[in-house]
């Protein structure tokens, strides 16, 4: 099976940027997200897997085939960019089909597979039309098709979301994931949205400054942040973090809740109605605390409140580092 | 809104408001619409009126018809030079145009000594014509000129290049094509910084290779560039005579006279003003010719981004 595996791979631009002996496996037929804020190193990571870029130590096998030294059509894999990279004066059957020209690929398995891929993500209509006359999910679209039409096992994706707006974005991640799955292909997706990340992958890859901060299932991520830039990263809003003794102390917003007596005092500086939620944003001993309250909630700017939690929903992270920790004696 | 509401309001004032941006476009069209009636429109039409007159020389002018344009057809030096025109052009324009896309893609890529490169390539167009006509004339001077020089350290004999019918079109059009390669080369090159690299890299994990992606979409995608050089290195085959001045004056029996050069000859050195109008007309007429097929068909049969 097509498994892609990323061992101790490494590659700077003259000490600046890049990647860190990183390793990471992606099992056959899963989709991996490589998340993380702008300069981390995932689309450098997304960019040595396709061979676009060469590492400068470590191997990369796809398939059990060891392709670190292959170009990126030895390898087997198809792309989409985060600028789709259409060919402007082609139209979008040309587009699609440009890789099986490439391959001299016959002119009847050229229209099948076309009819095929034209009909799953939806162009059938606008073959005839170039990509400037196309709106933003349409161009997508194509870029997509000229992805599946090859079939090769193995889908990278670079942030293949980030030009389309909201309403669309969620419409084409269904979709992207539908048929990723109904294909069966390996996809290793990049992206700086977590909640892109956390409701399409098997597997999140956090990243940071080159080095993978932690790999694990969604749910993962998100229970048990391995660091405070994890629980910082993923959850809108992100974890709550205040120091505590000598070290920190984290509560998701979801498990806070506002006392009618006792609790930590604080003071309501904002709440932000969401419709199925409202975040209230509580000032505690200078720290910013926010609480998710289910529906509409009333309280004024200036109320004060009291704060508290179950000590079972509290996450512990060293002061220096900020590594999860496991033992820490907890509060009361 | 304000504005709206007075003109409803002030019908008159409206009216001489719109009429004083018309007088102020018009004002500042004007200095540039004064210098080209003076000397591009009446020029032309004056052309135009001359060509249909006799010369004159001993009483007035009359008016003759197409008498002048008939004496053209059957003039056989206006034969030669328009198919000496023809063959420069279809010489120099493709040369021209393949070299020029040949050095920007070499100098496209990231190779050490680029912008030195770039420079030696785009020399030549800084240089005036008239210099560039007597260094060339210098490399192909019988006996003491380079190319001479060479041949003769190799043992072969010399040439009079510019002195044999046979030669002298050819030492022109190498010249031409060395002066203008490296202007339209200017343009490939900013064209071709317009394509997105991640186009390339797109084609590169669908398997095509270097000579495959520049076929398929380098070219395409420079079309649009390819077809403003070629109108204008067509447009200069036609209007750049300057090197004959200093070469050839046209010579050898007119082998290497050019339309326009002729013109000149007819009008300052033979001074038949009404042939040369008639000439002028005819080199206009072509000029048209090409600037209309442009803009008409080949504009819409090429993407344009």
């Amino acid at each position: 099976m097509s498994e892609i595996v990323v061992d101790a791979v490494s590659k700077t631009w003259g000490g600046v940027g890049g990647v860190d002996r990183i390793g990471f496996k992606a099992d056959a037929g899963q989709l991996l997200v490589l998340l993380g804020p702008s300069g981390c190193g995932k689309s450098t990571t997304l960019r040595l897997i396709a061979g676009l870029e060469e590492v400068d130590a470590g191997t990369i096998m796809i398939g059990g085939r060891d392709v670190t030294a292959l170009s990126p059509a030895e390898r087997r894999i198809s792309m989409v960019f985060q600028s789709y990279a259409l060919f402007p004066h082609l139209n979008v059957a040309e587009n699609i089909i440009f890789g099986l020209r490439v391959r001299g690929v016959g002119r009847g398995e050229r229209d099948a597979k076309l009819r095929k891929v034209a009909d799953l993500v939806g162009l059938s209509h606008l073959l005839d039309r170039k990509p400037s006359q196309l709106s933003g999910g349409q161009r997508q679209r194509v870029a997509l098709g000229r992805a599946i039409i090859a079939e090769a096992p193995v889908c990278l994706m670079d942030e293949p979301l980030s030009n389309l707006d909201a309403k669309l974005r969620h419409e084409m991640r269904t979709e992207i994931r539908g048929l990723q799955q109904r294909l069966g292909m390996t996809m290793v997706y990049v992206t700086h949205d977590q909640t892109e990340a956390m409701t399409m992958a098997d597997r999140v890859i956090l990243m940071r400054d080159g080095h993978i901060e932690q790999n694990g299932a969604p749910h993962e991520l998100y229970n048990e942040p391995a660091s405070d830039f994890t629980a910082r990263f993923i959850g809108t809003p992100p974890m709550n973090i205040i120091p505590w003794k000598d070290q920190l102390l984290g509560v998701r917003p979801e498990h806070v809740v506002l006392m009618e007596r006792d609790g930590l005092p604080a003071q309501v500086r904002a709440v932000e109605y969401l419709g199925a939620d409202s975040i209230v944003l509580c000032d505690l001993e200078g720290e910013t605390m926010a609480v998710r309250q289910a529906g509409y909630c009333s309280l004024q700017p200036g109320t004060k409140v009291g704060l508290g939690w179950d000590n079972r929903h509290i996450h512990l992270f060293e002061k220096d580092g900020g590594k999860r920790r496991h033992d820490g004696a907890r509060p009361h | 809104m304000v504005a709206a509401a007075m003109i409803s309001a002030r019908p008159k004032t409206a009216k001489r408001l719109r009429w004083a941006a018309n007088a102020n476009a018009w004002l500042l069209l004007l200095p540039a619409l004064v210098l080209l009636a003076t000397f591009t429109h009446y020029p032309i039409l004056a052309t135009l009126y001359h060509s249909f007159f006799s010369l004159g020389r001993s009483g007035p002018a009359t008016f003759v018809g197409i008498e002048n344009y008939q004496a053209m057809l059957e003039d056989d030096v206006f034969w030669q030079v328009l198919r000496n025109n023809l063959v420069f052009a279809l010489a120099t324009v493709p040369a021209s145009i393949a070299l020029a896309l040949l050095m920007a893609v070499w100098v496209d890529r990231k190779i050490t000594g680029r912008s030195f490169l770039r420079l030696a390539f785009f020399t030549p167009t800084v240089l005036p014509m008239i210099a560039v006509a007597n260094i060339w004339l210098f490399f192909y001077t019988p006996d003491y000129g380079l190319l001479d020089q060479i041949l003769r350290f190799f043992g072969f004999s010399g040439h009079n290049w510019l002195g044999d019918p046979g030669t002298v079109m050819t030492c022109l059009i190498v010249m031409v094509v060395w002066k203008e390669a490296g202007f339209f080369m200017i343009f490939y090159l900013a064209a071709l910084q317009t394509i997105p690299p991640e186009l390339k890299e797109a084609a590169s994990v669908e398997g095509a290779g270097r000579w495959y992606f520049f076929r398929r979409v380098t070219l395409p995608l420079l079309m649009p560039t390819t077809l403003f050089i070629s109108i204008n290195a067509l447009i200069n085959s036609f209007k750049l005579v300057d090197q004959l001045v200093i070469m050839t004056k046209g010579g050898p029996n007119n082998a290497s006279s050019l339309l326009l050069y002729y013109i000149y000859e007819v009008a300052f050195n033979f001074w038949d003003t009404t042939y040369a109008a008639t000439l002028t007309v005819t080199l206009i007429a072509i000029l048209a010719v090409i600037a209309i097929t442009k803009f008409v068909y080949l504009d819409r049969r090429i993407h344009y981004q």
